[in-house]
């Protein structure tokens, strides 16, 4: 089957990236080799870049945010009962020297859960990794060698369903966030930025039910879903878990945002420069 | 209308190969295929092209139009701006035959590693019995025609030198239909880690955006499989439970080779088999299909292990065994 493949230089190929070896495991095939090597018209690198960006830019942010605003140019992570949802659960001992944040308690939970998320791992591998950066669209030669969750250390992206249980703990923490903000100095209020509290874990929550360890966790792992009643039980959550599954990318998205947004505007009213118009009674 | 501009694909093994350009006439409804049919009846006669249905069910004349991995006779010529050159050529990941015709035998190798169907022993066919829900998962994967476009746009079989053998999504929604199946008795994780590579998989998703029967083939398909690996292979507490309750087994399943053949030897005499030959046997049961070691290399002889599929199966066949209603066939579908 593979004795009737083609010398490379006479398909269409670009002449000066060598193609790897031929394999008796796969099919020798004449696909174009070399970086972004496509036939595509179309602006297939328009989603990588603006994912690419989106990332690098919450990254950035969450980075400043979580470790250099507070101890570098003080601008409090908290305001008015509100808390940011870097920070929760708020782990602050005495002994903590001032340049070191808090957060780095806590958001390595959050971090680990994105980072070995389904979503996130095809939108990084696609714009930063580039392998691929579009289908059917070339890769750099780097990546012959290709092993990638087969090996250390992508095959700890295995771990996923470990920080999905761990993220349940801030989960929880955040929750409870945003119910505390509704009383302030004994008089209740439902404020802009708690109703955005409410809106950011609601968001998060439902990025974590939407996950596929998740899903596979609650039900999917089951090959009998009739087989008894606990099986029915389960196959009930999993038909849930599958229904918020199916727009895991947009919750991945909307929480990324929310968080942010809310960590934003808790900074900016910590220093006054926007209010929080609430309801008080 | 305007005319279609094609730039086709020319060429064979060992000669030079060319895009050649065809100006076609447009008709309303027309898709690439009846292009490359006009072509081949009013200027080249000599066109390869493979094709059968002319309706998206065969699987036959998958091709890359645009760069884009599709079946030609669902790509309406009225998507593409005629302005612009449409270009068509095989798909790239297989081996060239002549034209847009491709080798794609290496598929129904690596088909005919996974160790097929197997319900209990003791139950008679005419006894299965499962509930409709058990198998809405299995059916979607059913649903696959066997084009190979999947095949063709996964970076790994497209892009990437490999250490081991990598099956790619088509036969990885095949072993799901199967790991998924109520009354299925073998545990295929150890082949699916090993054998099939799944290791390889970055879930970049190509194979569900060209997939022309719309399978979820990463979300409903890839994931699930590598979450059951992880189960046997990468979880500590599963592992810890395992050993508790004396299940040291995480179910050996098969011990298959992927294509032991070397590069330049004939492809094996049953390559010839059709997928629909392939895929009936996934309905019959274990006895009669005893998958066939590919290859012409000193192929070991599949080794079919009792496994351990959990208590969870036990509670299936008996369920199987007792509940009044159900369908009586054998596949899923």
């Amino acid at each position: 089957m593979t004795s009737i493949a083609p010398p490379a230089a006479q398909l269409d190929r670009p002449a000066s990236p060598a193609r790897p070896p031929a394999s008796p495991i796969k099919p020798t095939g004449t696909a174009r080799q070399g970086l972004f090597a496509t036939r595509r018209p179309d602006a297939w690198w328009i989603e990588p870049t603006i994912v690419a960006i989106g990332f690098g830019a919450f990254i950035l942010y969450s980075l400043f945010s979580s470790l250099v605003w507070e101890p570098v140019f003080h601008v409090p992570y908290e305001a008015q009962g509100y808390l940011s949802p870097f920070f929760s659960p708020l782990i602050k001992p005495d002994w903590l020297p001032w340049w070191f944040s808090p957060a780095i308690l806590i958001l390595w939970i959050p971090l680990g859960f994105r980072t070995t998320c389904y979503y996130y791992r095809k939108a990084y591998y696609r714009a930063y990794f580039v392998d691929p950066p579009a289908c059917a669209v070339g890769e750099p030669t780097i990546h012959s060698r290709y092993r990638l969750e087969a090996a250390f250390p992508f095959i700890l992206q295995n771990i996923h369903r470990y920080f999905l249980y761990l993220a349940f703990i801030p989960l929880f923490f955040l929750w409870l966030d945003a119910f505390l903000a509704l009383r302030q100095e004994g008089v209740w209020r439902i404020g802009v930025i708690g109703a955005l509290m409410f809106l950011n874990v609601a968001l998060l929550t439902g990025y974590s039910l939407s996950c596929h360890s998740f899903r596979h966790v609650i039900g999917g792992k089951m090959d009998c879903f009739s087989c008894s009643r606990g099986a029915l039980l389960r196959y009930r959550a999993w038909e849930r878990a599958t229904w918020l599954n199916i727009h895991h990318l947009r919750w991945a998205w909307a929480s990324l945002i929310s968080v942010a947004v809310t960590d934003l505007l808790i900074r900016l009213l910590a220093i006054g420069v926007i209010g929080d118009p609430a309801l008080r009674f | 209308m305007p005319d279609a501009h094609l730039k086709v694909f020319r060429g064979r093994p060992g000669e030079p190969s060319e895009f050649v350009d065809f100006d076609v006439p447009v008709e309303e409804g027309m898709v690439v295929l009846d292009a490359l049919h006009w072509i081949q009846g009013h200027r080249a006669p000599d066109l390869a092209v493979r094709w059968n249905c002319k309706a998206a069910k065969c699987g036959s004349c998958g091709a890359e139009v645009n760069g884009r991995p599709s079946l030609t006779c669902k790509t309406r010529l009225s998507d593409f701006d005629l302005d612009e050159p449409i270009t068509v050529e095989p798909m790239r990941a297989f081996p060239l035959i002549k034209d847009l015709v491709t080798d794609v035998s290496w598929n129904y190798a690596v088909n005919r590693t996974i160790t097929p169907f197997t319900p209990p022993e003791n139950l008679p066919q005419e006894q299965w019995r499962w509930q409709q829900r058990d198998v809405d998962r299995v059916q979607e994967f059913r649903k696959c025609i066997e084009c190979f476009l999947c095949q063709d746009v996964c970076h790994v079989l497209r892009n990437h030198e490999t250490e081991r053998a990598f099956m790619g999504p088509r036969f990885l929604i095949r072993v799901a239909s199967l790991e998924m199946h109520p009354i299925d008795q073998v545990d295929r994780r150890q082949y699916l880690k090993d054998s099939g590579g799944i290791g390889y998989c970055n879930i970049t998703k190509c194979c569900t955006e060209v997939c022309p029967e719309h399978i979820k083939i990463t979300d409903n398909g890839i994931i699930p499989l590598k979450e059951r690996v992880a189960d046997a292979y990468y979880d500590p507490l599963q592992w810890a439970w395992r050993k508790l309750r004396g299940r040291e087994a995480t179910g050996a399943g098969t011990e298959l080779p992927v294509l032991p053949a070397p590069v330049g030897a004939p492809p094996p005499p049953a390559a010839a088999t059709t997928p629909t030959d392939a895929t009936a046997t996934e309905s019959a049961p274990a006895q009669t299909a005893e998958p066939a070691a590919a290859g012409t290399g000193p192929a070991r002889p599949p080794r079919r292990v009792r496994t351990t599929k959990s208590a969870r199966q036990t509670a299936g066949r008996k369920d199987a065994a007792r509940a009044p209603r159900g369908r009586r066939d054998g596949g899923a579908g």
